[in-house]
């Protein structure tokens, strides 16, 4: 729950550990910088008010000052490695998926390759809800599991929303078909490139049903500010309830298509569809 | 009854060739001088061009879903922005300044290659005209960046692209070329005495200038041909359903890139390291870590390139690699904000217009340095990046730390290249607009990062705060705005109304001050031994010695250049 003030001062999160875990980085962060703003902007605004010029005073003729030059590089290296320190330390709660709930979505039972790779990090247990992401110009499409085919085709898909079940580990697994564009949803984490030729491999575990906006973070193109996507988290049961619909829709319009299809064929002339 | 005056020193010069004048002595003109006013005067037009583009992208974000441009007008906008700020004002502009003022200061008569140096300005100009006659058919709109496949023949098929391909070939020829003659020029030609140690402090700034450019611009140049070629001429490179790799784009691009912002910002460094002590009336501090640190952030810059990729699927080695090379970069830079803050340190400090854009530059690359911590770290950055807070931290960086600098230097060098003074009023006017122009305008990006706005969208909704911060930003930009329009006209009314200068009205400390205000065609007659790394004052104090025998007391010994400040 933000603020405005709160706003004002940190990124997005609240919906994911992943983001949580990056806000309050980024919080150590900020007082570091705070710290750092208000000793170096002191020093530069005392110096100027103290030493402006003065009747009958003459400046300093110094050069430098070693011990002061040594103890403040060392001094600025300390913070540097501070930080790095604290990062490392928080990288592995930002990286790693954590399991799913016990209450989550059946997961692991063959949609989405299971496997882990040196940058696809996969929850303890090894089992996640891996959704396929593609961005194309200017539409994200999401591919679940659930595929009729071993080869992954007729698996259900939805344009813009993406529907998750709560208490659930999702993995992403990012993709394009044109140019570069970036996953983000600012609640649920950081972003992820889609660039065409690699995946990106992203997660996210959302705890209470909500929908959570992002957009598209890379510039793709003229309809690069309109290439919005929203993540709408549900109940399991409402999740598994959502994609057996879905699935059943798709293939109802499937059946459609293949009968206007075959209409198509059978008949002659310029209506006629040459090598379906 | 005549009351007697010491005679004052004067410096004259004798060995004076006749001007040329006219306009084809400009067109053919090989002189460092004439050229470095052709190189400011050129680039100050495209700053002002990159600024109405930068205006019209405020204008068009001051309010939610607003209509005033088309998205793909709106994306050719920032794409000529940025591109014209980088390579047609900031490089340039520096070259511009290290050609007027490199030969003076280390006791030259001109560049080591003249007419290569009337080269690098030409193909200035044409690379200008090239890019900029695109906006009459298809300007480029895939970002200053360009990455592909956006900027491929597919989905790029306009002339504007390859303009801004053409661009970057004749700029980078410019700039390269240009490169090797600053650095020829000052290992070949510097006074009797002028050891690499007492070389001034914007010398060693434009040595690593150079050697940055020489390094890093063969390989833009490589990647802009690769894309020439895959756009034209049937390769891949970038194509991924070929066997090519938009991500060997990304690579080369910062790998350029981000020594690319240390050419921009070394420079502006160099300025404040001069301007600082003449009005401070004492030394640098720390000489020695100043030129240390410039030389350690050169060599640095070459090792962060992927912290701008760590959003794409880098091995997390290289990744971390990044982030700590970030991190340390910080680390000479924080030395030599310490150093400056040690200049006004028990000082004297006079102020003047050069000197308040100094201390404003201080002031507002503290906030730039900071933002780019929290951009080093990557799982930070993964929040941050391609949103405002992104676009905050560089025009913090560029506009606090390199314009600003650029506007001391106009202030600080004006008198010595026209021989008359700017308004100090209206001077101080300029700065104060700028300096809150420039806090209105980018601190507030900030918190639009933060709250979710990407970069590089022609518009948004009306959600959170985004409505009331992104107007304040475009009211400040408008402040900014005013305040380069004040140190116009005052540029414009000095030239024929400001007061005469002579040849050091700020009573400085490098070899430039030495000579006429201008300098004559052939820069000195005779440049006295340097003993230190402030040849000026060991003149002054020399010329004090030879004349503290004259008679009538009562009369002071005027000092060299007696339209003084202060003193």
């Amino acid at each position: 729950m933000h603020t405005t003030l709160a706003v004002l001062f940190a990124p997005k999160g609240g919906a994911s550990p992943n983001a949580n875990e990056i806000n309050s980085l980024y919080d150590i962060t900020l007082w570091v910088a705070l710290v750092i703003f208000v000793g170096v902007e002191g020093a530069l605004g005392y110096a100027l008010w103290k030493f402006r010029k003065r009747k009958g005073v003459v400046a300093a003729q110094i050069h430098g000052n070693t011990r002061l030059e040594i103890g403040w590089t060392l001094g600025a290296a300390l913070i540097v490695v501070i930080l790095s320190v604290i990062t490392f330390v928080k990288l592995s709660s930002i990286q790693n998926p954590p399991n799913s709930d016990p209450g989550g979505a059946l997961v692991g039972d063959g949609g989405g390759t299971l496997y882990a790779t040196a940058d696809k990090h996969l929850p303890p247990n090894g089992k996640s809800l891996e959704i396929k992401v593609i961005g194309r110009q200017f539409i994200w499409q999401y591919i679940y599991p659930g595929a009729a085919n071993p080869d992954g085709l007729g698996a259900p898909y939805s344009y813009t929303e993406m529907v998750v079940p709560t208490k659930t580990t999702v993995t992403l697994d990012i993709v394009s078909s044109d140019v570069v564009h970036s996953w983000w949803i600012p609640q649920l984490g950081g972003k992820y490139q889609a660039i065409p030729g690699y995946h990106n491999y992203g997660w996210f575990k959302i705890e209470k049903p909500g929908v959570y906006r992002g957009q598209c973070a890379n510039l793709c193109g003229r309809g690069h500010a309109r290439m919005i996507a929203f993540v709408r988290a549900e109940e399991p049961a409402q999740f598994e309830a959502w994609l057996a619909n879905q699935k059943r829709e798709l293939a109802e319009a499937e059946t459609e298509a293949a009968a206007e299809r075959t209409k198509l064929n059978s008949q002659a002339g310029p209506a006629g569809v040459e090598n379906p | 009854m005549a009351t007697y005056v010491a005679p004052a020193p004067q410096v004259v010069a004798h060995r004076v060739e006749r001007d040329d004048r006219g306009f084809m002595s400009w067109l053919t003109t090989t002189d460092h001088k004439r050229i470095g006013i052709m190189y400011m005067v050129l680039t100050f037009v495209f700053f002002i061009l990159g600024g109405v583009e930068a205006l019209m992208i405020r204008l068009q974000l001051g309010a939610p879903e607003n209509t005033l441009v088309a998205p793909q007008t709106y994306n050719e906008l920032f794409t000529m922005h940025g591109t014209t700020m980088i390579f047609l004002f900031v490089v340039p502009m520096m070259a511009g300044l290290a050609n007027y003022f490199l030969p003076l200061m280390i006791g030259a008569r001109d560049m080591a290659f003249p007419r290569l140096n009337a080269l690098s300005f030409w193909l200035l100009l044409a690379g200008g005209i090239v890019f900029y006659a695109s906006i009459f058919w298809n300007p480029p709109e895939a970002g200053w960046t360009s990455y592909p496949p956006l900027s491929n023949a597919f989905f790029s098929p306009g002339g504007g692209q390859d303009a801004w391909i053409y661009l970057i070939h004749l700029t980078g020829i410019s700039s390269l070329v240009g490169a090797i003659n600053f650095y020829v020029t000052v290992a070949n030609m510097r006074a009797p005495g002028m050891s690499w140690g007492r070389l001034p402090l914007f010398i060693w700034a434009i040595l690593t200038y150079s050697v940055l450019l020489i390094f890093a611009l063969p390989v833009i140049a490589a990647a802009v041909t690769m894309l020439l070629t895959d756009r034209h001429f049937g390769t891949h490179f970038f194509d991924a359903g070929t066997g090519g790799s938009p991500l060997l784009w990304q690579d080369l691009f910062w790998f350029f890139g981000h020594p690319e912002v240390y050419i921009m910002v070394l420079p502006a460094f160099g300025v404040v390291s001069e301007v600082l002590p003449v009005f401070a009336r004492k030394p640098i501090f720390g000489y020695k870590a100043i030129a240390a640190s410039t030389a350690a952030i050169g060599f640095l810059g070459f090792l962060v390139w992927a912290h701008h990729m760590f959003a794409t699927p880098l091995p997390e080695a290289i990744v971390v690699f990044a982030m700590l090379s970030s991190m340390l970069i910080a680390i000479p830079t924080g030395v030599k904000i310490f150093n400056w803050i040690g200049t006004l340190w028990r000082g004297s400090i006079e102020f003047t217009t050069p000197l308040m854009f100094c201390v404003g530059f201080i002031a507002l690359f503290i906030i730039g340095g900071i933002s780019g911590v929290f951009l080093a770290i990557f799982p930070v950055d993964w929040q941050l990046n391609e949103t405002y807070f992104v676009v905050a931290h560089i025009h913090f960086v560029l506009v606090g730390g390199a314009v600003m600098p650029i506007f001391a230097a106009i202030y600080y060098w004006f008198p010595k290249i026209t021989g008359r003074m700017l308004n100090e009023g209206l001077g101080k006017l300029s700065f104060w607009l700028m300096f809150f122009g420039i806090i209105v305008t980018f601190l507030i990006q900030h918190a639009i990062g933060l709250e979710g706005m990407p970069r590089r969208v022609y518009e948004y909704e009306n959600v959170g705060n985004l409505a009331l911060y992104n107007l304040i930003s475009t009211i400040g930009s408008f402040i900014l705005a005013a305040g380069v329009l004040v140190t116009v006209i005052n540029v414009l009314r000095s030239l024929k109304r400001g007061a005469i200068a002579g040849p050091d009205p700020w009573r400085a400390n490098t070899l430039e001050w030495f000579t006429t205000s201008p300098p004559a065609v052939n820069n000195f007659d005779a440049v006295p031994r340097v003993r230190s790394a402030e040849p000026m004052k060991d003149i002054r104090q020399e010329i004090e010695r030879r004349t503290s025998t004259a008679p009538a007391p009562g009369h002071a010994t005027v000092p060299v250049g007696a339209t003084q400040v202060g003193v």
